[in-house]
């Protein structure tokens, strides 16, 4: 299912490369100097308070905001102004912490509409519907079948993706993130408002996407127990600072952390 | 009760992604192009003429805004004017190129259409739903002032309107006095018909899902690798398109001439606006309905009210007209904001599971 990847970055070398990162929106900070790596094949979790800076991280990661700081270095390339659709073509995938399908179309075709990137036939061929156009449709349709099967979303394939519940909901978008056949996917929130159930489920999607297909993830998530079990190195925010770094293990002893959390006395 | 998918299995994602997978479908589109091209050797001239033609016409109109609105959620009241750049373009070409052949003239209009709708959609990039509809309104306005104040663009003739002359197409009249509705008639239904099956072709395929993403979430579109300006102009080009073929068949196969500027000014743009959204927005055959509710409407008016015994001026159904398709517009968005289309829907739905509720 995933694209053999044209570069030699191997398991274990550095993906994507955060340096002194800041952003900053008139006078209010939202990431100060924040630097931290990805490496290829690990699922790397962004953690801290509501407000620290994790989802401005990711939204400077696949361009949405420009760092006014700092250089963001993928697969070696560093593009001082990428785009969102740069980003996409460079393989970064995303999925939001507000579910953001497009509501008026079946699960189906949300699906299909994350293989953009890979159709190509062009304009004409479209108007036809027919010959080349029409295969490319069926062989992308092939491949939306067996994210469909690994989701385990057959029965709701031709539903409207607004008439499905929530964490189905957050499932269809991990699987049209997933059709882009990303190297580097982000996940903000991909258990937030579900049950421990759900959470479970999501969870061994998330291990599976990352074994089976060895996409380097990198998540948001506020529920520390998945965050530990899940993930293999954590980087804690706190205002927009980089306030620990490390395997969970490390993370979960850090006073810097505990204080961040918990609270310190004055 | 004849309406089930049921013992209709498709073996290959081949079949599956057929516009029509229901095969009850395809004999109901069968049996509507059959009619569509029999009936004017059943109905009168004047049944093709004045009911029909203008139909066909605005579903044409409607195709081409509901691809701009409907599918890819760009409000335009720009429509009456780039019918208008359709016509016109269609008149200067048939002026210079008198011998080459009527429709390849008419076709070749919407892409003048569609260039001046890429430059009109520009800013649609930046701004937004009511503020993109102010902008599509400054395209009719300044359309429309070319229109009148240019006078080559209706060769400099005195009456300032188009003059549509005779256009031949194998030896049969297709333009001018003498060309009967119905050779008309056919003309416009062959237009359409191909017209909307090119149209179902791009909306059920890459670029129909395209726009159908920009429209509901434009950011997520624009993170799985859409380009959001592209798309949008791809969308007011071909909406544009077909709104020019709709203007240049307009004034050449129905009009038969006349003062251009009133037939493409704002009050057009309306006009087709309610179609698509009492047909439904988002939806080819939406259209269709809209169009056959809006333009068939005045007709049954004027003409069915004396059959039951009920005698009012035509001006008076002209007011009555207008009452009654702003009630019904109001309705619509409060009570089924997804159209005619919609109940259609429900109805097909409720076919499927009869005798069952669901």
């Amino acid at each position: 299912m995933r694209a053999p990847s044209s570069d030699a970055i191997v398991a274990g070398d550095t993906l994507l490369a955060v340096e002194a990162v800041s952003l900053r929106f008139g006078g209010v900070r939202a990431l100060t100097d924040v630097s931290f790596d990805i490496r290829k094949g690990e699922i790397r979790a962004i953690i801290g308070p509501n407000g620290a800076g994790k989802t401005s991280m990711l939204n400077c990661i696949n361009g949405f905001y420009h760092p006014t700081e700092g250089r963001i270095t993928f697969k070696g390339v560093t593009r001082p102004k990428m785009r969102p659709y740069e980003a996409a073509r460079g393989g970064i995938a995303r999925t939001f912490q507000n579910v953001a399908l497009f509501k008026g179309m079946t699960t189906l075709d949300n699906i299909m509409t994350g293989r953009a990137l890979k159709m190509r036939r062009g304009f004409f061929w479209q108007l036809l519907r027919h010959g080349p156009a029409m295969n490319e449709e069926v062989a992308h349709r092939k491949a939306v079948e067996e994210i469909i099967d690994f989701l385990q979303i057959q029965h709701i394939r031709k539903t409207p993706v607004g008439k499905l519940p929530y964490g189905l909901q957050k499932r269809v978008e991990l699987g049209r993130a997933l059709a882009m056949e990303p190297e580097l996917l982000l996940l903000d929130e991909p258990m937030a408002g579900m049950n421990l159930e759900e959470k479970e489920d999501m969870s061994r999607f998330i291990l599976d996407v990352n074994n089976q297909f060895g996409t380097t993830i990198a998540l948001i998530e506020h529920d520390i127990g998945v965050v530990m079990d899940l993930s293999d190195r954590v980087v804690v925010l706190e205002y927009g600072r980089k306030i620990a770094d490390g395997t969970p293990a490390e993370v979960k002893t850090d006073k810097a952390v505990i204080d961040a959390y918990l609270g310190v006395a004055h | 009760m004849f309406y089930r998918e049921a013992g209709q299995f498709k073996t290959s994602y081949y079949a599956d992604q057929a516009i029509f997978p229901i095969l009850q479908d395809r004999i109901g589109v069968a049996a509507i192009l059959f009619v569509a091209f029999t009936l004017p050797l059943a109905a009168s001239d004047f049944f093709v003429g004045s009911v029909m033609i203008p139909f066909l016409v605005f579903s044409l109109a409607a195709i081409g805004l509901n691809i701009l609105t409907g599918y890819t959620g760009l409000i335009s009241l720009g429509t009456g004017a780039f019918m208008g750049v359709g016509a016109y373009a269609c008149y200067k070409l048939t002026t210079i190129f008198p011998d080459v052949p009527i429709v390849a003239h008419i076709l070749a209009a919407g892409f003048f259409s569609a260039a001046i709708g890429v430059i009109f959609g520009l800013p649609s990039l930046r701004i937004k739903g009511f503020y993109l509809a102010v902008a599509t309104l400054a395209a009719q306005f300044f359309l429309q002032w070319c229109f009148v104040r240019i006078p080559w663009l209706y060769n400099n003739n005195a009456s300032g309107a188009i003059e549509v002359p005779v256009r031949t197409l194998m030896g049969i009249d297709v333009t001018g006095a003498n060309a009967t509705p119905m050779v008309r008639y056919y003309v416009i239904l062959a237009i359409v018909v191909a017209m909307t099956w090119v149209a179902s072709n791009i909306v059920h395929g890459r670029v129909g899902r395209q726009w159908m993403a920009v429209r509901d979430m434009d950011i997520a579109a624009e993170l799985i690798g859409i380009r959001l300006l592209n798309t949008k102009l791809l969308a007011f080009a071909v909406s544009s398109f077909y709104c020019g073929v709709a203007g240049a068949v307009m004034m050449f196969l129905w009009y038969g001439g006349g003062e251009a500027a009133d037939a493409f000014n704002i009050n057009q743009s309306f006009n087709i606006l309610f179609m698509v959204i009492i047909g439904g927005l988002g939806s080819l055959i939406g259209s269709f309905f809209g169009a056959a509710f809006i333009s068939s409407f005045p007709t049954l008016l004027k003409f069915g009210l004396p059959m039951v015994g009920i005698h009012i001026g035509s001006a008076s159904v002209e007011h009555l007209t207008h009452f009654a398709i702003g009630a019904l517009i109001i309705a619509f968005l409060i009570v089924e904001p997804h159209g005619l289309a919609r109940l259609w829907q429900i109805g097909k739905q409720k076919l499927r599971v009869w005798p069952f509720p669901y």
